[in-house]
């Protein structure tokens, strides 16, 4: 078994073999611009370019017309929100998502309501999910679109897309979903799920970094959007840039292997996190699961270890690479705004750790990373004041913090 | 982040871990920080009446490593001070010591308040007991 153990696949994943090797010969002896229509080395990128628009279309159940490339989700996030408020800024001023969205949508909602645009930022349920009723409740005249991510990235949950898109479509707005995280995880099917506009991004299924993809539904309706960067017209006019010809070619292999392996690898890692799960549970107390855990990515895992601070837990486990929910690094101590968005009392944010999971983890990884985890949080509970005081029988909702 | 080898080793092999009998007249307990801000640290104190000297000190912390490394410190720092060089103890002093980085002086306040903490809940026992708190205004200089 190597060491360190990479478990942090939502953060981003290693570049599969085959796909780099789908890419090599774009780097070198086939160059070309896409953009080049009068000679051979232009034509060969376009075609490696059309191949990776069909391999995406066919994963998310799109047209290779309706895929516009981009550097990644962030920019693709940007791109649908800020380009649809743009383009239909006559129809309507109001924007609704969700408080747990990742920062690359709340930042460009937030950018929206400075230049004048209402926003409606939708609670979550203590699973993680949105209640469609309210969401019904937030439509007005005036919504143009929906912006409800599939997969969060921190919790893993689920949101309900199928019924949204179907809600949105119903009351005549657009539907944008961030479906970075779930992408060649789960099934997502555009026609189905009545998506208008999705992200996604190359290097979280095992593609490379720095490319992306926005989905643009063009009939029924046909959406539009306003470009935000300015340059050579490429992507329909959308998104101006020479193409990242090896990054396609990268993104497009790293869809073809993910459709056809998602079935088998879901079933693979769902039972690896599931193994990892119940030995945690069985050997520890006071563990809580973030989230629902039906509604969920079959890869992710958020626990919080009661009393033992999710930091000095990463520091106990220094040969195993996951992520901690408490950002204590930052000056103002703040832990996650996603677990506080489902109720997480700020003490458990502060001992979250988030468990990634992938296609190159083994069964005994899994294990290994179990022992460990439950090795520090013992250790760590021996040091805890605050564990010290819950075996008393002390309430610790009930102790006089003073502030600091 | 990268920590300190000082971190390391506290966090590794934290010193003077555990509890003191928090209802021995002698002993004092400071609690600082809280759960909802990812820090409390637990300092007990165990003064010896006669010379007023800190004869013994325990700590646990819920926190980084930093908050640890700080904690496990100042036991090692009190033992053997009389209450006022205790109190001598600066959090600047703490930080250099651990090499803590910029976002993690917090945790070396913290130890310092917890050192205060401690020696105030020894006074105010004694004071409740009617004994002159020991090492408090010049009785039980160190021998």
């Amino acid at each position: 078994m190597k060491k360190p153990i990479y478990m942090d696949y939502h953060a981003t994943t290693p570049v599969d073999p085959r796909v780099l090797d789908a890419m090599l010969p774009y780097f070198t002896g086939k160059f070309g611009n896409a953009a080049s229509r009068s000679h051979s080395f232009g034509w060969e990128a376009k075609e490696a370019v059309d191949k990776a628009r069909r391999q995406i279309a066919e994963l998310i159940g799109a047209t290779p017309e309706e895929i516009i490339f981009t550097s990644g989700a962030t920019e693709s996030d940007n791109l649908a929100i800020k380009g649809v408020a743009e383009m239909y800024a006559e129809r309507g001023d109001h924007i609704i998502t969700v408080a747990t969205e990742h920062k690359a949508v709340l930042d460009a909602s937030k950018k929206l309501q400075k230049r004048g645009f209402q926003l409606t930022y939708l609670p979550v349920l203590p699973t993680g999910l949105i209640d469609l009723d309210q969401l019904r409740e937030a439509i007005t005249g005036r919504t143009i679109l929906i912006s409800v991510m599939h997969a969060n990235n921190e919790i893993g949950v689920l949101q309900p897309i199928r019924e949204i898109g179907r809600i949105a479509r119903e009351r005549g707005v657009l539907f944008h979903t961030d479906a970075t995280q779930s992408v060649g995880k789960v099934p997502v099917d555009a026609g189905l799920d009545h998506i208008d506009l999705m992200s996604l991004s190359g290097h979280k299924m095992y593609g490379p970094k720095g490319i992306g993809a926005l989905y643009v539904r063009r009939k029924n309706p046909r959406v539009q959007i306003t470009a935000q960067m300015d340059g050579g017209g490429h992507e329909r006019g959308m998104r101006s840039g020479t193409l990242n010809v090896t990054g396609i070619v990268g993104l497009g292999e790293a869809c073809a292997i993910c459709r056809q392996e998602m079935a088998a690898e879901s079933l693979r890692l769902a039972a690896l996190r599931d193994r990892l799960k119940d030995r945690i549970l069985t050997r520890l107390d006071e563990v809580y699961i973030n989230g629902s855990l039906e509604h969920r990515l079959p890869s992710n895992l958020n626990l919080s270890f009661a009393y033992v601070e999710g930091e000095s837990l990463l520091m106990g486990i220094k040969d195993v690479a996951v992520s901690s929910g408490s950002a204590c690094t930052s000056a103002t101590l703040e832990p996650s705004y996603v677990l506080k968005a489902l109720g997480v009392g700020d003490e458990l944010a502060h001992t979250s750790i988030r468990f990634g999971l992938g296609r190159f983890n083994t069964a005994e990884e899994v294990d290994y990373v179990a022992d460990h985890v439950i090795e520090a949080v013992q250790r760590l509970r021996e040091l805890s004041p605050l564990y010290e005081l819950a075996k008393e029988g002390v309430d610790l909702k009930k102790v006089h913090w003073a502030a600091n | 982040m990268a920590y300190s080898s000082q971190v390391l080793d506290h966090y590794e092999n934290p010193r003077n871990v555990g509890s003191l009998d928090k209802t021995d007249p002698n002993v004092g307990t400071g609690m600082v920080g809280a759960p909802a801000c990812g820090d409390v640290l637990k300092l007990q104190i165990k003064v010896n009446a006669e010379s007023g000297i800190i004869e013994e000190a325990k700590f646990r912390t819920f926190g980084c490593g930093s908050a640890i490394a700080s904690s496990s410190l100042v036991t090692e720092w009190v033992r053997g001070k009389t209450l006022d060089e205790a109190l001598e103890i600066r959090n600047a002093d703490i930080a250099t010591e651990l090499s803590l980085p910029p976002v993690k002086i917090h945790c070396s306040v913290l130890a310092e308040d917890a050192i205060k903490a401690a020696i105030e809940d020894y006074k105010k026992k004694r004071a409740a007991n009617h004994q002159p708190a020991a090492g408090a205004t010049g009785s039980g200089e160190p021998l």
